[in-house]
């Protein structure tokens, strides 16, 4: 770390402080492509994995946030800090040539802020309406529907929609339109409504026959403006809309924004409440994997997988009903702990599951691994290389199966990780099938994790004393957890208020799509689905 | 062995006591085909529902079990609704073709079932040539197939339609010669004349290893004519929603849903009459008793006996294998099935003269 904060002060503009493992750089706009440069290729530590942008509105200004961190030791977290000059028409340097995810990051801070990138090649909003007025994530945003009127008239989903990129030449600003797609492309709609998009993604390809030309991905359709209603609840309020970013990793994803609040108010967790919470979040990921296989095997075809996975999952639902009271959204974390103490049958009941899922994994890899065609078909499609994916920012066990190790239970071991012994499954090729088999290989190891804790949860409250009222103190917090899908991240900016300032989550699935973009093209169209399925995306964490 | 032609040979002289020959027969082709089509219905029907029973069975379900006895009635119920609804106006198709596709499909499926020899003494026409009948038949659905994706004006029905054009017509190759390997067994295509020599053995053991190859063979390439899982295509709900199909609605869409189930069962029916004997007996040369003891098992308990044994087979599959991909679909045709086939016939042709 000495010597990126060495090198990073030499440059001359830099100004550079450290808050508890994170280095954070502060530079002026017009230095800011150079610092990403140097960051990216020339620094002693070279930061090549974009986590996240953050936008936030500093009322004199807009301002970003680039968290970045080194692929090879994922525990090293920077944050280079950048505002925008102006409230008309506030632009950046774009560093998508840098990190690929960028290119998606990007278009979500000019939808909610209005900061446009220059160089990006297609700077449409991503979430919301091409024709929507205002950037609702500024302070100054006016929300009264008569600015957006709810159109009532039938629209046509136009193929032919264009994109806005300003370039710098010589010195001159050039603000060119193009278009997606050409005028001969035989353009078809997946989505919004398909039986094989998982939510209400729609993605817009360009075939030629069979084979996959362009995808252009749309977002949005089921965006709830979650960050923006954040800024209006209290944080024990907030932690109810975390399950609903992710439903299939609700646990994991209100974890983040406990832990979160918890580092914010130096508060001591009962060791109690770490196991709890680590066992729901292993239980979490165990079904997460169990719908994500059986997801993936019917959109191969094959219903009866999916059939099982659904029924095994049935038995994970059945415990965190018994304890939590919810069963998809658990709502059992709390600042502080858990929300109630475990049910007197949570042990044997776990105790049951593990060999019972043990013996289904068998009967999964026997129904479906082992079919020919099940292996044909996922034979050397869809490879993603170490190299793609961490500029991607595609973590989780996409990143694991191109062999980048990512694991933040293992990278920077939070509630009860470092206690229990587990291994973080790695494959090399990046293909379909490493995809397929590592989510098996995973919901071993997380039996594995649960096998060893379960029997060691210590006795104690199960939940720190908390005040009444929550008021977190002035400053910037994040934390990373890592849920079914990747590193799920939380940014929260507190002005010592009860509400956030700002709050930003980091959706691992949004650059997944991205990742999609990449594998899928020059595929056959019925590998598209396959494809999808395999990066395990859901749509409700993209349009949060 | 009690033979049908009794019934009918009574129901023929009754007609012509009261009436001249012309409408004698006039009367019998109404009457043929009336039963003729509600057997078919009757037959889609409770084939629904037996998929459904099955597939639930597969899947750790329980399936319908609401509407009547163990939810025999669900099929019918489901009929009635589907007459019920609407047929939706597709903007812009062409609406002849549009409608003409799904009597296509189920035409093509009518006629091949109609010269079925279903018991002993119960088929409608016995051509002399059958087997051709049969395979020319059947592959006018693909006609049906390709209007119905040509005519609804969308992009999902035009991969769907043909992918299933270049499915269908590649596999009619092996199912055909597969078929032709048994023609040279028996010398003949009539059907009867081949349920007939099946009486002292059934082909599938008289063929030696030829016959069993054709089997299989048969039985895959017939299973991928039926549009159904694992070379469902056509279909491909994941990526084309419903494929060919998709536009459809109503009745128009039931009858696609009919055919589907009929084509299961007429493959099913032309392997157990080409291969397992059709209505005739299970016969062992040489063990008189036995035989005799297989002969008093009506006709029709063996042919619906073979049929629902290819017919369960047909969705043990389905429902065990994923998807193949367009591309591994005619690889399997065109670089496996295929010259098997080619040289099974060789092979069947060598048994038969030695």
């Amino acid at each position: 770390m000495e010597t990126v904060e060495k090198e990073l002060l030499a440059l001359g503009f830099a100004e550079v402080t450290r808050s508890d493992k994170r280095l954070n750089v502060t530079v002026p706009k017009e230095r800011l492509y150079e610092t990403a440069r140097f960051l990216r290729h020339e620094s002693a530590t070279v930061y090549d994995f974009l986590i996240d942008m953050v936008g936030i509105d500093n009322g004199d200004s807009l301002g970003v946030i680039y968290y970045l961190s080194p692929s090879q030791s994922p525990e090293r977290l920077l944050a280079l800090k950048t505002s925008a000059a102006g409230r008309e028409q506030p632009e950046l340097f774009s560093v998508h040539d840098l990190w690929d995810s960028a290119l998606v990051y990007e278009r979500e801070v000019y939808d909610f802020f209005g900061i446009r990138f220059v160089n990006h090649p297609d700077m449409r909003r991503i979430f919301l309406r091409q024709d929507w007025k205002g950037y609702p994530l500024r302070k100054d945003y006016d929300a009264s529907p008569e600015v957006n009127p709810v159109p009532l008239e039938n629209e046509v989903i136009a193929d032919m929609e264009r994109t806005h990129s300003i370039t710098v030449k010589m010195g001159d600003r050039i603000e060119t339109t193009g278009y997606i797609f050409d005028n001969d492309d035989y353009v078809v709609n997946f989505g919004p409504q398909h039986p094989a998009m998982h939510g209400v993604l729609h993605l817009r390809v360009a075939l030629d026959g069979e084979v996959i030309r362009k995808i252009d991905p749309v977002f949005g359709y089921i965006h709830r403006g979650i960050e923006k209603m954040c800024e209006n609840y209290t944080y024990p309020q907030i932690l109810h809309l975390t399950d609903r970013l992710d439903y299939l990793s609700g646990t994991m994803n209100r974890h983040a924004v406990c832990l979160c609040c918890e580092k914010a108010l130096e508060l001591e967790v009962p060791d109690r409440a770490h196991y709890i919470r680590t066992i729901f979040d292993e239980l979490t990921r165990i079904a997460s994997h169990l719908l994500g296989w059986g997801c993936m095997c019917m959109d191969m075809g094959s219903i009866t997988a999916f059939v099982y996975g659904m029924r095994d999952r049935e038995k994970i639902m059945d415990i965190f009903e018994e304890t939590a009271g919810g069963r998809l959204m658990a709502n059992y974390n709390v600042i502080g702990g858990v929300a109630r103490d475990i049910h007197p049958n949570f042990r044997k009941r776990v105790k049951e599951l593990i060999p019972y899922i043990r013996r289904m994994l068998k009967e999964h890899h026997l129904l479906f691994t082992g079919n020919p065609i099940a292996r044909g078909r996922m034979k050397g499609v869809g490879r993603l290389t170490a190299k793609k994916a961490v500029s991607l920012g595609a973590t989780g066990p996409t990143g694991r199966a191109s062999g980048w190790r990512n694991d933040l239970r293992k990278i920077d071991p939070y509630a009860a990780y470092a206690k229990a012994d587990f291994e973080e499954v790695i494959r090399e090729e990046g293909l379909t099938f490493d995809r397929y088999v590592i989510r098996l290989d995973e919901i071993e190891q997380s039996l594995r994790i649960i096998e060893q804790l379960v029997d060691n949860i210590p006795e104690g409250p199960y939940a720190a004393k908390t005040k009444a009222v929550i008021r977190l103190p002035e400053g910037e917090f994040f934390q990373r957890v890592e849920n079914a899908r990747g590193q799920f991240c939380v940014h929260i900016t507190s002005k010592g208020d009860k509400f956030p300032y700002r709050m930003k989550f980091r959706s691992p699935s949004l650059v997944l799509v991205g990742a999609l973009k990449a594998i899928a093209a020059e595929s056959k169209v019925a590998d598209l689905i396959m494809l999808g399925a395999s990066l395990d995306y859901v749509i409700p964490c993209i349009d949060r | 062995m009690y033979s049908f032609t009794d019934i009918t040979h009574w129901i023929d002289r009754l007609l012509r006591n009261s009436m001249t020959d012309g409408w004698t027969l006039f009367v019998e082709f109404i009457l043929i085909g009336a039963v003729i089509m509600v057997a078919y219905a009757l037959l889609a029907l409770f084939l629904i529902y037996v998929e459904r029973r099955v597939c639930a069975w597969f899947q750790c379900r329980i399936g319908p079990n609401r509407v009547g006895p163990w939810g025999l009635f669900q099929t019918g119920a489901d009929m009635i609704k589907i007459l019920l609804k609407e047929l939706i106006r597709i903007n812009r198709a062409d609406r002849f073709l549009f409608r003409l596709a799904s009597f296509m499909v189920i035409i093509g499926s009518i006629c091949t079932f109609g010269a079925l020899p279903f018991v002993k003494g119960l088929q409608a026409i016995d051509f002399n040539i059958g087997v051709f009948y049969l395979l020319a038949v059947s592959s006018l659905g693909v006609v049906g197939i390709l209007l119905a994706g040509w005519s609804s004006n969308s992009k999902y029905t035009m991969i769907g339609a043909m992918r299933s054009g270049a499915q269908l017509i590649s596999y009619e190759l092996s199912c055909g010669l597969s078929l032709l390997a048994i023609v040279i067994l028996s010398g003949t295509m009539q059907l009867s004349e081949i349920v007939a020599q099946q009486s002292e053995m059934w082909f599938i053991f008289k063929g030696h290893v030829p016959a069993v190859i054709a089997f299989v063979i048969y039985l895959i390439a017939g299973h991928a004519e039926t549009n159904r899982g694992p070379f469902d295509l056509p279909e491909a709900e994941s990526e084309l929603t419903a494929g060919y199909h998709t536009e459809y609605s109503g009745i128009q869409f039931g009858f696609f849903y009919l055919a589907e189930y009929m084509n299961m069962f007429i493959i099913a029916a032309i392997a157990s009459t080409m291969f397992l004997g059709g209505w005739m007996p299970l016969h062992i040369p040489g063990w008189e008793g036995f035989n005799r003891v297989m002969d008093y098992i009506p006709s029709f308990a063996w042919f619906l006996g073979k049929t629902g044994f290819c017919i369960f087979l047909a969705l043990w599959v389905r429902w065990s294998f994923p998807r193949l991909r367009i591309d591994q679909l005619l690889n399997l045709e065109w670089k496996v099935l295929m010259p098997i086939s080619l040289v099974n016939i060789l092979l069947m042709a060598i048994t038969v003269i030695l």
